[in-house]
């Protein structure tokens, strides 16, 4: 209840300093919470994640820069290159599992960071592509300033979060959450293991792709570091200290490292210091991520 | 003709570099199921640590020696105090070797700053080797021989002692092999040190060509895990053949079509895990 309060009326009483922090905290929800469909609720740890989140801002960023088209034309186009990528790597690593699955999916994010990095013509290489218009002015609206933009993508993370939990409250959610506890158990059952995991990444991969054509429109920029490994480890790091098959718990935990890293920020450069140590005591002391901690000790 | 040995060469130069550091990640796997993402930190670690040691000393060897020691040291510790907490719990093991990899990559920037450097060639090795019209560097040609001894080391190691009878005997069934009376940890902890030290190696002797930088770690990452995809995880034959195969392929890549370097390196991986995903050598 509290989130939600906070998440509604937080940037009618806040500078647009921590308007532009809710708004990230919002977008990243969004990210972890579609990594939660794979990792928590499927069993599937994907450590290439932040990939489709980086191809669908590059998507963006490359129609309505290089191409100069509007915003539907983007913002779609952004979406569906995810979500076509998706359904392609699906192919690869839905027969695999557990730590195969986690390495095949960190090459193939690798081999994204690579192109992103390399095919310059299209992507920039290092510089990456700044110029993507704000939302407002790419809508063709009059408004400005961050708290418009701020209830957009509230609006986003609504239906994904409807979305998302009506799909793992179906019984296609139930069947996913079978394989994780006992794949070979399920598919003597009769179900088709290789199909629900399939779509269960490409539907993650889908998710995934709505926050980076978000972020593409909040940040204004694109860069290969959106979707390099450290990006991928932050992700999986919001879903973990989160509580994994939660959806609520990622959110936290995407609201906890990034307040983390702007508050770090002020006082230190060294980041993935303090990153990795996070990561350490969350292994350590918190395995089950805060929120499952916070409910054991409720009741 | 003569094109093609060098690039041949080249392709067995860049194996051996990959043998050396996936082979400890695979001999890690092998025996604790531990998939370590701060294995291209170990790399890193080892050709930091190796350019310190000899830009104050003077001696190249000894910062190898110190290198390798100081990194399985390193990795002894990790699986002493963290890792071994979470024994047979593969997620959260990978999870906290994530956590180690971002530490590390961190720390090194703040000791040793981002500037790019690379270690001395031993004044022995410098200069090429000229048979015939074919040039090629002397010490490109002694990373193969260190990778193949190694190569052979472990091999004998592992199938002609007690340690490496012990070692398959923990591969194969870890509680069995506590039962008779392996002192599983110790051994586990002995071959993570054996890994990192093996990573660290790798790291060093590609460090007159490579070199260290910041990110190299992460570079060397993926590398190794596609050697170990293609070869099976927890074989060393698989790690051998995975780095020629990744090594050859790689180099030709980047010879005759340059533009696409990242793919020809992933596609092997994507080939092999359609048709086999266990890899070559490996047990599902």
């Amino acid at each position: 209840m509290l989130l939600a309060v906070v998440l509604l009326a937080g940037p009618l009483l806040m500078t647009p300093y921590w308007t532009g922090l809710l708004t990230q905290i919002v977008i990243l929800a969004i990210l972890a919470m579609s990594l939660d469909l794979l990792l928590g609720y499927t069993g599937l740890p994907s450590l290439g994640h932040a990939g489709f989140f980086g191809v669908a801002a590059y998507g963006v960023g490359i129609l309505s820069t290089t191409y100069q088209a509007d915003v539907w034309t983007s913002a779609a186009g952004g979406l569906l290159t995810g979500l076509v990528l998706a359904a392609l790597f699906g192919l690869i690593v839905s027969h695999v599992r557990d730590v195969y699955f986690l390495m095949i999916t960190l090459a193939l994010g690798m081999v994204l960071w690579g192109l992103s990095y390399r095919w310059i013509p299209m992507t920039g290489g290092d510089n990456g592509i700044s110029g993507i218009p704000r939302l407002e002015a790419h809508l063709g609206l009059p408004t400005t300033g961050p708290v418009p933009f701020y209830y957009v993508a509230l609006l986003v993370l609504a239906a994904s979060s409807v979305l998302m939990v009506l799909l793992v409250r179906s019984p296609f959610g139930l069947t996913l959450r079978g394989i994780r506890e006992n794949e070979r158990r399920m598919r003597s059952l009769g179900f088709n293991t290789w199909l629900h995991c399939y779509l269960s990444y490409v539907l993650s991969g889908a998710f995934a792709s709505v926050a980076g054509v978000m972020w593409a429109y909040y940040n204004g920029f694109v860069s290969p570091t959106y979707l390099d490994l450290t990006a991928s480890s932050e992700l999986f790091l919001m879903v973990t200290l989160g509580g994994p098959a939660t959806l609520v718990g990622p959110v936290l935990g995407a609201g906890a490292i990034v307040l983390l890293k702007n508050v770090m920020s002020a006082y230190t450069a060294r980041w993935l210091l303090v990153l990795g140590l996070v990561y350490i005591a969350t292994i350590m002391w918190a395995p089950q991520g805060i929120w499952n901690l916070g409910r054991r000790q409720s009741g | 003709m003569r094109y093609f040995i060098v690039q041949t060469l080249n392709g067995l130069f860049s194996a051996a570099l990959l043998f050396l550091i996936a082979s400890g990640l695979t001999l890690a796997f092998g025996v604790m199921r531990i998939v370590n993402i701060a294995h291209g930190s170990f790399s890193m670690l080892g050709v930091y640590v190796a350019y310190t040691v000899t830009r104050q000393t003077g001696s190249l060897l000894l910062g190898v020696a110190v290198a390798l020691v100081a990194v399985a040291a390193l990795g002894f510790l990790m699986q002493r105090f963290f890792l071994r907490r979470f024994a047979s719990q593969p997620l959260a093991q990978m999870m906290m070797t994530m956590g180690f990899a971002l530490f590390f990559r961190d720390a090194a920037l703040m000791i040793w700053g981002g500037d790019p450097f690379t270690l001395t060639t031993p004044a022995a090795l410098a200069g090429s080797v000229d048979a015939g019209g074919i040039v090629f560097p002397w010490y490109r040609l002694f990373v193969i021989a260190v990778a193949a001894l190694v190569a052979v080391a472990v091999w004998a190691l592992n199938s002609h002692t007690l340690i490496g009878a012990r070692v398959r005997a923990t591969v194969d069934d870890p509680e069995m092999a506590a039962a008779t009376g392996i002192n599983v940890s110790l051994l586990s902890g002995g071959v993570f040190a054996a890994g990192a030290a093996l990573a660290a190696l790798g790291g060093v002797m590609g460090g007159p060509i490579i070199g260290g930088y910041a990110g190299m770690d992460f570079d060397l990452l993926p590398l190794a895990f596609v050697v170990v995809i293609i070869g099976g995880m927890g074989s060393l034959k698989g790690a051998l053949v995975g780095a020629l195969v990744v090594g050859m392929i790689d180099n030709y890549g980047k010879a005759l079509v340059p533009e696409l370097s990242y793919f020809t390196l992933f596609a092997p991986m994507v080939l092999m895990l359609a048709l086999k995903p266990t890899g070559l050598y490996g047990r599902a």
